[in-house]
């Protein structure tokens, strides 16, 4: 580790943070109705749309309403897209003449995008059209990451007063979110990328003759817009199949940063709106602080991880000083691979600009384990901030109970329903994640897709279900996933993970918010303040995490010890 | 506090109750009474299972040794957590018997005519039914709960509160109510009857102390919810590792499964979670309070906002008095007289303190002259005094003697005087003697010493204190700034007291308060803590969800401080619990996956001896510390008024930060003791 690299790693992450601040106050602003400076010119398009749709958005629902609204949208979004992935062949933009892809691979891939997973069986370029990548894909990583905003505002209304009947218009929301917020930022980002390079056009391919006089073929594409909101929506689909890796899609250090503060931007800033919805700021201030402390204690661990090398090759005679490069782009160097796989993971991105089978066991370890925490430090745009409350709720409740009250968070007494929605939620994460990556371990058909044996195959193996329950979509690679039981597995692996816990926290904000707000006194609990972090982030590891270490000691952690020992498989 | 419950307190274990919970702790196995204590359950069933494999092993010649070790300290696991919440109980209980000795059968005179009460039938007391009038005369048992409907008589009520000293029972009035069990001393009273057989007070007092009626608790409900999803999500990890076990080449035992289980699901709050909610009611009842439910309890510790009467809980009981004023142109010496002979027929504690006064400080004891008439305070004149030799003495209020002079405004100097005195929060009384005005009386409320600090402690605990009083709004203003209270209602009707705790209560707080007079039940029923005075109505005791059996409104500032204690003490043991998972998985892991790969010996931080010895100390610890901690779950864990911060930092390093540790220690030396004794 060096101190540039540090020193580059601290700089993003500050400018995200000063970024993220005003952000998260227009946000709230925004999508509580009130102007912000882009109203002159799209108000008149948002009235359109409620005119269009007979939405009147001042009308609030319940709980059950916003819950329905959310989820019928979605499952519609759901069946458009699997139709045109089928149907890719006979639509428009498609120049390659490139086949429709088949039932399970696009049930996987429109379950993928609708979830905000962004897991990718099929190959990028080789398998989409520009057609379906553009409205396919890319329209609907704005659908996801806005449903997921929408269900962190409905929930944090929930706590700003008491005795709350409606958490808002979904509608009103959804319309809002994409309109004032990741249109507006996904065009100044895709513009800027293409400065920095990145391709959007419509033709599929470039033909370039090399230095050696062969002939080469250059997949092209409507690549930056994509790339823009794959990042800002943490949707992390890349255009092509090597991802955020592939020299069009991250050509330099410069679009490199830009994307990892795009990825960091939402979802930091949404703990700003939350203060400002809850009316009392230190609240937002303290998920910043534990969201702080995770993403630089597993940076630390990566980077110190990979910056030390593979002592295997080290002993070899390969000089340490350079670290572990495979598997890493030259042009990026290690301290940003680290950053920028850190954010994609700690995120629910999933967009990769290294592959992560060729971490260090303990480097990907991190990631995978951020993942299993349940995408909560930040997470995914929206579904972070709504599972990190979650979590926020189970530490006060168990601790609350030590200053002598039935607990409460933020003045809502936390009672049976409350925990029993909060533990339906947090108990898909293991049942899922654990369940079927045990199931498919033992599963012939499925082990077959495995690319390496011993721990680093249980690794990959555990990383695909992590990844497709936490809608994180990054891969270990290594792993074949487009098979039949993969394709399916995985599938319902990112329906659990998203609609199973988002389902049970809409039940949650309807039960907060019907509650009286209590008033603040010095009898109550805080949550704010060091105290409150330390606590948050010891429950998030303690009943968010330790549950994993068993699966994770036969992975990645033998992985380690037998590599310090000597050991390859 | 009576005597007789501090003994009962003295000693926290003693021989009798300990070998009647370990057996009780036996019968507690049954499944069916198990189930509803899901961690424990999960436990005993898989006890079960070690069991079985175990014996079939033993059976068969293969080897048993390690399973069956597994399989005794699962079951000790269970059997101390039976054992925690039998000697909760066991405590309740011999309070419980006590009280069933004075529930014997006693016989009734009942009266077929409550106005004639030399006509009476003598049936048993379980056959009466309410409505029905009794005569209970000097040494009879009351039969059962009831009203006073004629006569007086000192009641001797130590069965029920432990206090030895008589109490008066009369018809009319706050007073009027009687127990059960109870025995009249002197005199004789006629009461209607007002409990049905089986649900008096002693009935009800007996089933709370037993813990018969005891129902989970709303907060004790939502822990269980979260301790069986934490069971659950374990369950899952536990299940999924066989795959993950097979896929690694290596098979893993259930005896081995089985400790990893047991270990990670939180049985230390799971086994302890019923004893700590039955000591709490526990430490109630040997604070000589009952309450109905545990629920109440719960409530306590939650109240944000205290009712207290000013008269009794703020203040002294009665006013003094503290100084004698004149009116212009008297001497103080013969206003000194003249407030003595006027207050010479007045028995009341105020008219004594004056008495008393008029001695200290003015040297003025007269006798009562002979042939005075004393003139008893009336309703009507709101005045009284003493007709003597043709000269008369008044003293009362200030308007009702001003009335009596017939005078319509009194000089400029004296009404200052009568000002003064009510902006500093007394009472002014004015004296008047033949038709003259003498001048006036403060009789000043006297705020109980220490009730200031114990405000200025509450008020850091987050709770705001409202003190109820009759007086008007300046003398109530100045009593509520001199003790230190956050608010007060002034000229309080119980209307007032019911739409204030209303009002309160709809701002999303708790409110607590106590009382003793029927008028006070709509607003004892209404607080989410109503404490009613044993001394009080039947209305009261009924409407109130506690009852004080030493009738001290005071107490409710230590209910509170019981009621949070059991919170703390159910938080600080579940943290404890949870926290204790992190060391476990440093045992056991590298133990059972030391076969598949051999390097995870890296992660055995404790060097733990053996494979065997590092589970079989994990969940030896896992047992050992349910019963460690019982005394901890009884006692309470102590509770300091310091505000929620410090409060919540000094729990979070004891019992979050030692729950981290503590099993880090305790599981290498149990694992160093199995070494030496070369059991593993």
């Amino acid at each position: 580790m060096t101190f540039s690299g540090w020193a580059e790693i601290l700089l993003v992450l500050l400018l995200i943070v000063l970024a993220a601040w005003p952000v998260g106050l227009y946000i709230a602003r925004v999508t509580k109705g009130e102007r912000g400076f882009l109203h002159p010119l799209l108000s008149p398009i948002e009235r359109g749309f409620y005119a269009l749709a007979g939405v009147d958005p001042q009308h609030g629902m319940s709980w059950q309403g916003y819950a329905t609204a959310l989820v019928l949208l979605n499952a519609l979004h759901f069946l458009m897209l699997y139709a045109m992935l089928r149907l890719q062949f006979y639509l428009p933009f498609n120049p390659d003449a490139l086949a429709g892809m088949s039932p399970r691979l696009a049930f996987n891939t429109a379950m993928s995008f609708v979830t905000n997973t962004n897991w990718q069986a099929y190959g990028g370029e080789t398998t989409l059209s520009p057609g379906s990548q553009m409205w396919g894909l890319t329209s609907h990583m704005f659908v996801s990451a806005a449903t997921g905003i929408a269900a962190a505002l409905a929930l944090s209304r929930a706590f700003a007063q008491g005795g709350l009947k409606t958490l808002g218009n979904f509608w009103a929301d959804l319309t809002r979110i994409v309109l004032y917020l990741l249109l507006p930022i996904a065009v100044v980002a895709g513009i800027a990328l293409v400065a920095l390079g990145v391709p959007q056009t419509l033709a599929t391919h470039a033909d370039a003759t090399t230095l050696e006089g062969a002939k080469q073929t250059i997949s092209l594409g409507p690549v930056a817009f994509m790339e823009a909101i794959k990042e800002l929506g943490t949707n992390g689909g890349g255009y092509f199949n090597a991802n955020s890796a592939h020299p069009f899609e991250g050509p330099n250090a410069w679009a490199t940063m830009l994307e990892a503060f795009l990825v960091f931007l939402i979802p930091i800033a949404l703990t700003f709106t939350f203060g400002k919805i809850v009316g009392d700021r230190r609240q937002g201030y303290a998920l910043l602080a534990v969201i702080g402390v995770f993403v630089i204690a597993a940076i630390a661990i990566a980077y110190h991880a990979e910056a030390a090398g593979n002592p295997l090759l080290t002993a070899l005679g390969v000089d340490p000083a350079q670290g572990n490069m495979e598997g890493k782009e030259l042009r990026f160097g290690i301290p940003l691979s680290a950053l920028f796989n850190v954010i994609t993971t700690a995120t629910s991105c999933g967009a990769v600009n290294a592959m992560l089978d060729s971490y260090m066991p303990l480097g990907g370890m991190t990631s995978m384990f951020l993942i299993q925490l349940g995408e909560i430090v930040p997470g995914g745009v929206g579904s972070g901030l709504y599972g990190l409350l979650v979590f926020a709720l189970i530490a006060v409740f168990v601790a609350g109970l030590m200053v002598g009250r039935t607990p409460e968070y933020l003045g809502k007494k936390i009672q049976a329903r409350e925990v029993k929605l909060a533990m339906l939620a947090v108990l898909i994460l293991p049942l899922s994640i654990l369940g079927l990556a045990a199931l498919s371990l033992v599963v012939p058909s499925a082990l077959a897709s495995l690319g390496n044996a011993g721990p680093h195959g249980l690794s990959e193996m555990l990383y695909a279900f992590t990844s497709a329950t936490g809608n994180n979509g990054s891969a270990f690679a290594g792993l074949s996933a487009d098979t039949p039981w993969l394709d399916t597995t995985l599938g319902i692996a990112m329906l659990l993970g998203r609609y199973a816990f988002l389902i049970p926290v809409m039940a949650l904000a309807g039960s907060l918010a019907e509650k009286v707000k209590v008033p603040p006194s010095s009898g109550t609990f805080p949550t704010h303040g060091l105290l409150f972090v330390g606590l948050l982030c010891g429950v998030i590891i303690i009943m968010g995490g330790l549950q994993f270490m068993p699966a994770l000691s036969l992975g990645p952690l033998a992985e380690h010890f037998a590599m310090l020992a000597g050991k390859t498989f | 506090m009576a005597t007789h419950t501090k003994t009962a307190s003295s000693a926290l274990f003693d021989g009798s109750l300990l070998s009647r919970a370990a057996r009780d702790a036996f019968r507690k196995l049954d499944p069916t009474q198990l189930i509803r204590n899901p961690v424990i359950f999960v436990t005993e069933v898989i006890s079960v299972l070690v069991t079985i494999l175990g014996l079939r092993n033993l059976a068969s010649g293969a080897p048993a040794g390690f399973a069956l070790a597994i399989a005794v300290f699962l079951w000790l696991t269970v059997l101390f957590a039976t054992f925690a919440e039998a000697i909760a109980e066991g405590r309740g209980r011999a309070r419980a018997e006590s009280l069933k000795r004075t529930r014997t059968e006693t016989m009734a005179k009942l009266l077929p005519n409550p106005a004639d009460r030399a006509i009476f039938q003598p049936v048993a007391a379980s056959a009466l039914a309410v409505g029905d009038h009794v005569l209970v005369e000097a040494g009879d048992l009351i039969p059962s709960d009831g009203d006073v409907v004629v006569g007086m008589a000192s009641v001797n009520e130590s069965a029920i509160t432990g206090e030895s000293a008589p109490v008066i029972r009369e018809s009319g009035g706050d007073r009027s109510a009687v127990t059960g069990g109870t025995q009249v001393v002197s005199d004789w009273l006629v009461v209607r009857i007002t409990a049905a057989p089986g649900s008096t007070f002693l009935d009800r007092m007996i089933r709370l102390v037993e813990g018969a009626e005891r129902r989970k608790t709303p907060n004790e409900i939502a822990l269980d919810i979260l301790l069986a999803g934490l069971t659950l999500i374990f369950l899952i990890a536990v299940v999924t590792l066989v795959g993950f076990a097979r896929y690694s080449g290596t098979v893993l035992g259930v005896p081995v499964l089985a400790a990893l289980l047991v270990c990670l699901i939180p049985t230390t709050i799971g086994g302890l979670l019923s004893a700590i909610g039955i000591a709490g009611m526990d430490r109630l009842v040997r604070f000589n309070v009952l309450a109905a439910s545990g629920r109440a309890v719960e409530a306590a510790g939650d109240v944000d906002t205290l009712l207290l009467d000013k008269t009794g809980t703020i203040t002294l009981g009665n006013r003094m008095a503290s100084a004698f004023i004149p009116a212009p142109g008297v001497t103080e010496r013969d206003l000194a007289n003249a407030i003595a002979l006027a207050t010479l027929g007045d028995e009341t504690p105020e008219g004594r303190s004056i008495l008393a006064f008029a001695r200290d400080r003015h040297g003025m004891a007269p006798e009562r002259p002979e042939g005075a008439a004393v003139v008893p305070f009336s309703a009507q004149t709101r005045l009284s005094g003493l007709d003597h030799d043709g000269h008369s003495f008044r003293k009362g209020a200030v308007d009702s003697v001003l009335a009596w002079l017939k005078i319509r405004s009194a000089p400029a100097e004296f009404s200052a005087a009568i000002e003064r005195i009510a902006r500093a929060g007394s009472t002014p009384l004015a004296v008047a003697a033949d038709g003259r005005l003498m001048g006036a009386i403060e009789l000043k409320d006297i705020v109980k010493p220490g009730i200031r600090e114990r405000f200025a402690e509450l008020r850091r605990m987050g709770i705001k204190t409202v003190m109820v009083t009759g007086d008007n709004r300046i003398t109530a203003a100045a009593i509520a700034t001199e003790a230190g209270v956050d608010d007060f209602i002034a000229e309080a009707t119980p209307e007032d007291k019911l739409t204030y705790i209303r009002k309160v209560q709809s701002d999303g707080r708790l409110v607590a308060m106590a009382g003793d007079g029927t008028n006070d039940a709509p607003a004892l029923a209404q607080a989410d803590v109503g404490v009613a005075m044993q001394t009080g109505t039947q209305a009261a005791r009924e409407a109130g969800n506690m009852v004080d059996l030493d009738s001290d409104p005071t107490k409710l500032i230590e209910i509170v401080e019981i009621g949070k204690q059991l919170l703390i003490t159910r938080g600080a043991l579940t943290t404890f619990s949870i926290a204790n998972d992190i060391s476990k998985y440093f045992a056991i892991l590298p133990a059972i996956f030391v076969a598949a790969y051999p390097e995870l010996g890296a992660l055995n931080v404790m060097h733990l001896a053996t494979p065997q010895s590092a589970i079989l100390s994990a969940v030896i610890f896992n047992a050992l510390i349910i019963v460690a901690l019982v005394p901890l779950a009884l006692r309470g864990v102590g509770f300091r008024p310091i505000g929620a911060s410090a409060l919540l930092r000094r729990n979070l390093l004891i019992y979050g930060l030692g729950g981290i540790i503590a099993p880090f220690i305790g599981i290498k030396l149990i694992d160093m003791l199995l070494a030496l004794s070369g059991l593993s």
